[in-house]
């Protein structure tokens, strides 16, 4: 691996960054304003970044506000994550036909036609994508939906300079500055002595990217600076998940009376799975058509709260939604490291910030730790 | 081949009480299935869409609308004893329809002011589901139906297998179309939490909170969403209305907007 390159830019050379890499075949993905939040979409240039937006986020609301720096990364995550373009939200696994008493599968889904470059992608982010790539890729059964998608994609990185009131991604250990591997990570300054990023690479594929920009080496005290601004939004940061421990303490508190508690609040909407960018799980549905004589697999979205998810024979299994919270919870914070080797959430907070009902986890297990052991007979 | 030809395709019949005819409409709306399915089974009764008036029994009857009048009440028994499977399609059969409004008022009353020639009405008191009445074997969800349910219905039925229609949340469908949540991200009142999926989350595509078309989601949590729609401003009479619409006499929502109706 090359040496790291660590190079100052002008905010013009963004738009010239998203336009190299479509010209270098991507399909450049990146944050954008639609309906009042901050979505991920195609840009084809910085207009279509959100310039001069900010955002406001507490359990079970969010806003957009005109912010004061005129920055272009300036906001927190939205509602969506990357998992909509890696593991879209419905896929037709494939299509079959019948033909004089033969069943003929019709191919598999195919790649996207232009391999993704994601421009944005936050500490947090990085994180759910290893998170992903270890649940999705990393055994002997890979998905190929996702590899297809996942291999090639470009991922440029945005650290965060300013954390929302949801975030928690410090005392989770993955961001807010970046830990996992991007091709290029940026970092936003905007001061008194004006508008700049730090582009730092390490790969080639990063390296040869930035090479085609203006840029000039990086000074000590520009680094510094970035440091700094990366630090505090560690700092702003009001919510922690206390993870010392968790796997046994959730496991311990099958029966904790906070359960009940939530549950009389939980929706069982599933809008925290849906918007959690680390939650996987899909069902398959077949669509035989009227005629019987042509047929599609759907892969969609699915979620632990949903009945049928627990579905075996003679009913669902999860019936109560305490039981379906405490699933989902103990998955993410706990069983998720026997299965995967590393707790299923990365402090982004989109679940706390879209639960229509305003469920924090931090909170939930912040109770559980703080009330007495109520027991672990059926853990 | 023979074989094939010789089975008998099966026999729906549409029956009609007390709606507006919207959601049998939906199955003549379903413009590129039609064909097909009218080339899989036989339309034996379906007086929106066919002079042929065969008699029963039928493999499928798909009833839409509530019973609100006593001859309607016999004629579902009637309908039930000819039907192998019975499936009611829409809100007015699956719930009572936006008539149940009238269950929490005097009838008489509306009778007497609203008809010149009140002697002629004879009405029941409530509009109420046919699963009041009679067993039901499938309940299609809607005000109206979703059509592409409806065709999957029937596919479904034809190939003995169990219809992929969902009886979770509206916000299954709302994210998966990569709409932005309208009440955590503009505050405005949403039914989605509680409403079962189906419409693909319409309303919340075009900044609309959810009017709860398909009436109760499997596990509706009406108390919590009711203590957020107070958090947005919402008053116990608001929220009430909210819950009294299409499906005002689906007993969770009837209950949630009677319990709110009194604060």
């Amino acid at each position: 691996m090359a040496e790291r390159l660590q190079a100052r830019l002008a905010p013009e050379e963004i738009d010239k960054l998203i336009r190299g890499l479509a010209r270098r075949g991507y399909q450049v993905l990146g944050p954008t304003v639609r309906d009042g939040a901050i979505v991920y979409d195609e840009v084809a240039g910085a207009q279509d970044l959100p310039r001069g937006w900010t955002d406001e986020q507490e359990a079970g609301r969010y806003r957009l506000k005109p912010g004061t720096d005129g920055a272009l990364f300036g906001c927190s995550v939205g509602p969506e994550s990357w998992k909509k373009y890696l593991h879209p939200a419905q896929v037709k696994l494939f299509e079959a036909d019948r033909q004089d008493g033969l069943f003929r599968i019709l191919g598999g889904p195919a790649p996207p036609a232009r391999p993704y470059a994601f421009l944005g992608v936050r500490a947090c982010e990085l994180a759910a994508i290893a998170v992903q790539d270890r649940v999705l890729l990393q055994d002997k059964y890979r998905d190929p939906v996702y590899g297809s998608r996942r291999d090639p994609a470009f991922l440029v990185a945005v650290q965060c300079t300013q954390a929302a009131a949801t975030c928690f991604c410090a005392s989770m250990g993955t961001g807010p500055q970046v830990r996992g591997a991007a091709d290029l990570t940026l970092t936003e300054i905007v001061n008194a002595e004006g508008h700049w990023f730090l582009a730092e690479a390490d790969g080639d594929r990063g390296q040869e990217v930035l090479a085609e920009l203006d840029r000039r080496p990086a000074t000590d005290e520009e680094l510094r600076l970035a440091r700094t601004a990366v630090e505090s939004a560690a700092a702003q940061q009001v919510r922690r998940m206390d993870t010392a421990g968790i796997r046994d303490l959730l496991y311990q508190n099958f029966e904790h009376p906070r359960w009940d508690e939530v549950a009389a609040r939980c929706l069982t909407c599933a809008n925290c799975t849906m918007v959690c960018p680390t939650c996987f799980c899909t069902t398959v549905e077949d669509d035989s058509g009227v005629t019987g004589d042509r047929a599609e697999r759907w892969r969609r979205w699915d979620s632990c709260f949903t009945m049928a998810f627990s579905y075996i024979h003679g009913g669902s299994v999860r019936t109560s939604s305490k039981a379906r919270y405490r699933q989902w919870l103990t998955h993410k914070l706990a069983s998720w490291i026997d299965q995967f080797g590393s707790s299923g959430c990365v402090g982004c907070g989109r679940c706390i910030a879209w639960c229509p009902a305003g469920i924090d986890l931090t909170e939930e297990v912040h109770a559980i730790r703080g009330a007495v052991n109520h027991g672990n007979t059926d853990a | 081949m023979n074989s094939e030809r010789k089975k008998k395709k099966p026999r729906v019949a549409v029956f009609k009480f007390a709606s507006c005819d919207g959601c049998q409409l939906s199955l003549l709306d379903a413009e590129d299935e039609l064909l097909a399915v009218a080339g899989a089974v036989e339309i034996a009764y379906f007086p929106e869409a066919s002079r042929a008036m065969l008699k029963g029994p039928y493999d499928i009857a798909l009833v839409e609308g509530s019973i609100t009048t006593h001859p309607d009440a016999e004629r579902i028994q009637q309908v039930r004893r000819q039907a192998r499977t019975l499936v009611t399609i829409g809100a007015c059969a699956t719930a009572g329809g936006i008539q149940a409004l009238r269950n929490w008022k005097d009838v008489a009353e509306f009778i007497r002011v609203v008809y010149p020639s009140p002697q002629f009405i004879s009405t029941l008191k409530l509009s109420t589901p046919i699963a009041e009445h009679v067993p039901v074997d499938f309940e299609l969800r809607g005000c109206p139906i979703n059509h592409y349910q409806l065709i999957e219905l029937i596919a479904a039925t034809l190939a003995g297998r169990k219809p992929n229609i969902p009886a979770y949340s509206v916000c299954l469908e709302c994210k998966r179309r990569g709409n932005v949540c309208v009440p955590v991200a503009h505050g405005t009142p949403c039914l989605g939490p509680v409403t079962q999926a189906g419409c693909g989350a319409i309303c919340p595509a075009y900044d609309r909170g959810c009017y709860g078309c398909y009436g109760p989601m499997e596990s509706p949590n009406t108390a919590s969403l009711t203590s957020q729609f107070r958090i947005l401003g919402q008053s116990g009479q608001e929220i009430s209305r909210a819950f009294r619409s299409f499906n005002a006499w689906a007993w969770q929502f009837r209950k949630a907007s009677e319990e709110c109706e009194r604060t």
